[in-house]
């Protein structure tokens, strides 16, 4: 075999190699959504959709009389993502200008690095920090016995949501053209004019899709929510309230059920409304940035 | 104020970027209602002179400005100078139009609202104004609400330039305004200028030694951050005194 034709097949084969990859990573995808939905589906032979949907109470394993509504869950679930999030958005785009617009490059080659560690924070680790600081602050700022509800996971879950919402955010902002900051100050703009009138218009879009995987992360968080949201299954009507986010509920029940059973199937579907929450806030994500990209 | 009357004037002024001395010395006059052109090869300190000039080296970080700027009889670097009403009094207009991703109203719009006028009758009759002084009136009259950035790059420099008049500035500052441009695109914002110049001062830089001719009234050479000559346009380009300049402008270099 000559060279060249010998250069010709190991093209073709690192081609092959990379396109392989990338469609492995869409058969997974698939893969993964198949399942889910092929278990989680046989939970609806015996329980209503109806029930399931709207129901307020979520007991499986009640004697006699096992209850399969998972609102109080999905609640929970969203009381904690749009918690979290109203504390993470205007921090996380508060630092992302500071980092970005104002800090100068010595603080900023430090604080970067340092917000994007917070992202290597096992999440077991904050859990802990979680029940020995902030469910205990919370409990004596709202004057509850115990600190452990929907609050204070979501404070926790913030945290976790950050790296994501701030490093993105910063991208962003520092991609935003030169020129739109000398036009306004030549304008005789403050720096803060600046940035309200033209920085964070020009970013938006970049900020929202930030966030919207920020909320990714947020929702499908498990293990601080399992050890501070108070894991109660009764109809949350306060953010003071205990909650059982659709994760921990998962994670809990998983341990103690049958293989094949009912409550094994419904865990399943669970896991895939779970999923297909997940999986529309990252594509609306994905359609924002792409529609920003249309725009310039 | 009358024509001759010196709206503008530098007095021994230096700018370094850290070790770098930019300009060196630079002492000029620009006058009321006329076009200085500033010319010069590149990296001789036409733009770091302009910005001099609106204090927009001031976000350079390392830039140190030494000397004077008079603007109307005062420093505009002394202690106390309101920068937020300089850059209004002393509009800029850059090399490559530079539009925000707003609607083409609120591009001109954007300065007056800064300044806070609020009100929609006011800010429509800014708007309107400015377009028209731009040349651009005719052209967007139907899609104030389009996305400036969906006009052509001649049309988005009228646009930057009605932005700026919008702020009723008393000197605009031209850097290269149409190096980015056609020629058809150019001689529109010459026309421009040719007109403007009988309510403001204009101070533009420029690379194209024919432009300066063309336009300008009175044309400075920089070289190396030095000022080799100034004089009325007319004299510089048919009899200039300096050596370097008949070099520079006759395109033995540059």
């Amino acid at each position: 075999m000559n060279k060249r034709s010998w250069e010709g097949v190991k093209d073709r084969f690192i081609a092959f190699f990379f396109a392989a990859n990338g469609i492995l990573t869409i058969i997974i995808l698939i893969g993964i959504f198949i399942f889910l939905a092929y278990i989680g589906l046989q939970a609806f032979h015996e329980i209503s959709i109806r029930e399931f949907f709207f129901g307020k109470e979520w007991n499986p394993t009640a004697y006699g009389e096992p209850k399969w509504g998972i609102l109080s869950l999905v609640t929970g679930t969203i009381y904690i993502a749009v918690i979290s999030l109203l504390i993470a958005i205007p921090l996380g785009v508060a630092s992302a200008i500071y980092i970005a617009e104002l800090a100068s490059p010595f603080i900023r080659e430090v604080l970067k690095p340092a917000i994007e560690m917070i992202a290597a924070i096992p999440s077991v680790v904050l859990g802990l920090i979680g029940l020995l600081i902030v469910a205990p602050f919370v409990a004596e700022i709202f004057n509850l016995p115990n600190g452990l509800n929907a609050l204070t996971a979501s404070i926790l879950v913030a945290i976790m949501a950050l790296p994501t919402i701030i490093s993105i955010s910063e991208d962003v902002i520092s991609a935003i053209p030169e020129s739109y900051r000398e036009a306004s100050l030549a304008l005789g703009a403050t720096r803060w004019q600046t940035i309200k009138g033209v920085i964070l218009p020009a970013a938006s879009s970049g900020i929202v899709a930030a966030s919207m995987l920020g909320l990714g992360r947020v929702v499908g968080e498990t293990m601080v929510v399992l050890m501070v949201a108070g894991n109660s299954r009764a109809f949350p009507t306060s953010i003071l309230d205990p909650v059982r986010p659709i994760t921990s509920t998962i994670a809990i029940e998983i341990k103690e059920v049958v293989q094949g059973d009912l409550h094994f199937q419904a865990l399943f579907a669970l896991g895939f409304v779970l999923f297909l929450m997940t999986f529309a806030i990252n594509l609306a994500s994905d359609i924002f940035l792409t529609w920003r990209q249309g725009v310039r | 104020m009358t024509r001759e009357d010196v709206k503008i004037s530098t007095r021994n002024l230096n700018v370094y970027f850290g070790d770098l001395h930019a300009i060196k010395n630079v002492s000029l006059q620009m006058y009321n209602r006329s076009i200085t052109s500033i010319i010069g090869p590149s990296g001789c300190g036409k733009s770091t002179f302009l910005r001099a000039l609106n204090r927009m080296l001031d976000i350079i970080p390392h830039a140190r400005v030494a000397g004077e700027v008079i603007l109307d009889g005062r420093n505009i670097y002394e202690n106390g100078t309101d920068v937020v009403e300089l850059r209004r009094k002393v509009g800029m207009v850059f090399q490559k139009p530079n539009p925000f991703p707003k609607s083409v109203y609120d591009n001109v719009a954007y300065g007056p609202r800064i300044h806070g006028i609020r009100s929609r009758d006011e800010l429509d009759a800014i708007v309107e104004d400015s377009l028209k002084k731009a040349a651009l009136w005719d052209e967007v009259a139907d899609s104030l609400d389009k996305s400036a950035m969906e006009l052509s790059g001649g049309q988005q420099q009228r646009l930057c330039i009605a932005r700026t008049l919008a702020v009723k500035p008393e000197v605009i500052l031209f850097d290269e305004p149409c190096s980015a441009l056609d020629p058809i695109s150019t001689a529109k914002i010459e026309d421009l200028m040719r007109s403007l110049k009988n309510d403001y001062t204009i101070v533009i830089v420029t690379h194209n030694m024919q432009q300066a001719a063309r336009i300008s009234d009175y044309t400075a050479f920089l070289l190396m951050g030095e000022l080799i000559e100034f004089g009325k346009t007319a004299r510089i380009f048919e009899r200039p005194c300096e050596k370097a300049t008949e070099d520079y402008i006759t395109g033995r270099f540059g």
